[in-house]
């Protein structure tokens, strides 16, 4: 696993920051002055890539890319995937992504800035394509296997790992690098913010995050980027890798509703058919992540959703989304990864702001403050915008 | 604009674009090999030019400019008057 968010650049700072209940949320002055309505996000650090890759390689990297890049350093390094075993053998690649507004933007400026499509550069093309993470990890890091972007709104990081998990279950891949990407500059998500659904606590950015919680009033976008190694059980034991957990299940379900509004039944019909597919019942699952935002109908929704599956069992529920904001096309990996840490550490991080249910969030039981507590397997949801629903369950080896 | 100037200018801009030391540039020295730059790099090369001078380099043109010396001839002979 690895992690480039605003909560940590390390799985450590992570950990910690997941612990503490320490948020990543923050004021931006820039989004301000822009003309934001709501100038607050994740405060995520650009890495500096300047003295690892070459001047050549960089030009076809935007923001997010990078993110992913420094993301994946670190999820090769803990599963100890050397670039020598992945020259010689085939490993692809999914990735979570759904926009490339900076770069799109600022190389049309040029463009129509100097009136002739020379000025645009040689990066502008790669970095301006919804496939730019793969396309830019592929040829990095020389992957060879499967090459795709999985773009799914809010719920892309979290298809990524599903459809890589398929892949290896029907024996087409042995080992995929997954994750989900998000770029974090204001332009990513200026037209989000004119549907008026981010928060505007402006003079308390860190209590803005409030899921489920009775005076909840929007979301807080952030970005970054979160990889995981996904691989067959006799591939990952053959090469000696150090294995962390096991992908149960993936469930997934479209709302075929509005284009933005989720309903009850599109997402409960994801959680069944995640139980479902990994053989297992409500009980057995130990936490549950919501995809929780903290938007007024979203996070009711969900609630209702979760009480129908798991029924008389009041499940643990937080939203990580309370300590990074929204990552969007990253949250469904990082969240995957949030809660890998919760598990391998015995403790369940604190959906932070949560105060006061309201009629309907009361129906779940959701952990205001971090405790200790050992689990062997969570479920994580990621819902996205056009209703695509994705479910993952994870269990603890 | 004098030749000097051009010249000036030109490595700097070469220099912060392409992330290679000022010291490495001669009017003999080979512009692709001391910029590292391949085909699809060279694409940057003309943008420079481009939003800087407005000189629009044809890929036909491009083939003629091997060195830093041909590139500084092109754009001192294509600026506007």
């Amino acid at each position: 696993m690895g992690i480039w968010s605003c909560i940590g650049t390390t799985l450590d700072e992570v950990r910690q920051s997941l612990f503490e209940g320490r948020s990543g949320i923050v004021f931006s002055q820039e989004r301000k002055d822009a003309g934001f309505r709501s100038p607050i996000c994740g405060n995520v650090p650009h890495p500096d890539l300047k003295k690892i890759l070459s001047r050549n390689v960089r030009q076809m990297m935007p923001e997010e890319a990078q993110y992913a890049y420094v993301a994946t350093v670190q999820a090769l390094e803990q599963a100890k995937l050397s670039q020598d075993y992945i020259d010689s053998h085939e490993v692809g690649v999914i990735y979570g992504n759904d926009s490339v507004a900076e770069s799109t933007m600022v190389a049309m400026d040029k463009f129509r800035a100097a009136g002739s499509t020379a000025a645009c550069g040689s990066g502008a093309i790669f970095q301006s394509m919804n496939s730019t993470v793969t396309m830019n990890l592929a040829t990095l890091f020389h992957l060879k296997g499967i090459n795709l972007t999985a773009s799914a709104a809010c719920a892309s990081g979290s298809q990524s790992l599903g459809l890589a998990f398929l892949l290896i279950k029907n024996g087409l891949q042995d080992c995929v690098i997954c994750g989900g990407a998000e770029e974090n500059n204001m332009y990513g998500i200026a037209s989000f913010d004119a549907l008026q659904t981010f928060s505007t606590r402006i003079d308390d950015p860190t209590k803005a995050s409030r899921p489920f919680d009775r005076d909840r009033d929007g979301l807080v976008p952030s970005g970054g980027a979160a990889t995981l190694v996904i691989e067959s059980y006799e591939h990952a034991v053959k090469r000696g890798a150090p294995i962390l957990a096991e992908i149960l299940g993936w469930g997934f379900s479209g709302n075929g509703d509005h284009i933005s509004t989720p309903n009850v039944e599109g997402p409960a019909r994801s959680l069944l058919r995640c139980l479902e597919s990994s053989g297992v019942n409500p009980h057995d699952i130990g936490y549950v992540n919501a995809h929780a935002t903290s938007t007024p109908i979203g996070d009711s929704r969900e609630a209702e959703a979760i009480a129908q599956v798991f029924g008389d069992y009041r499940v643990p529920v937080t939203s990580t989304k309370s300590l990074t904001g929204h990552e969007m096309w990253m949250a469904g990996a990082s969240e995957i990864i949030y809660s890998m840490l919760m598990m391998k550490n015995d403790f369940i991080a604190g959906s932070l702001n949560f105060e006061n249910p309201d009629e309907v969030t009361q129906c779940i039981n959701v952990i205001p403050e971090t405790r200790q507590q050992h689990f062997d397997m969570f479920l994580s949801n990621s819902f996205g915008f056009g209703g695509t629903n994705s479910t993952l369950i994870i269990k603890n080896l | 604009m004098k030749r000097e100037e051009i010249i000036s200018q030109v490595n700097s801009l070469l220099a912060e674009e392409f992330e290679i030391e000022e010291s490495e540039f001669a009017p003999d020295a080979n512009l692709k090999e001391t910029l590292n730059l391949d085909s699809i790099n060279l694409v940057d090369l003309i943008a420079l030019v481009q939003t800087t001078y407005k000189i629009t380099i044809p890929v036909e043109d491009l083939k003629k400019i091997q060195t830093f010396g041909n590139l500084y001839d092109y754009i001192e002979s294509h600026l506007p008057a």
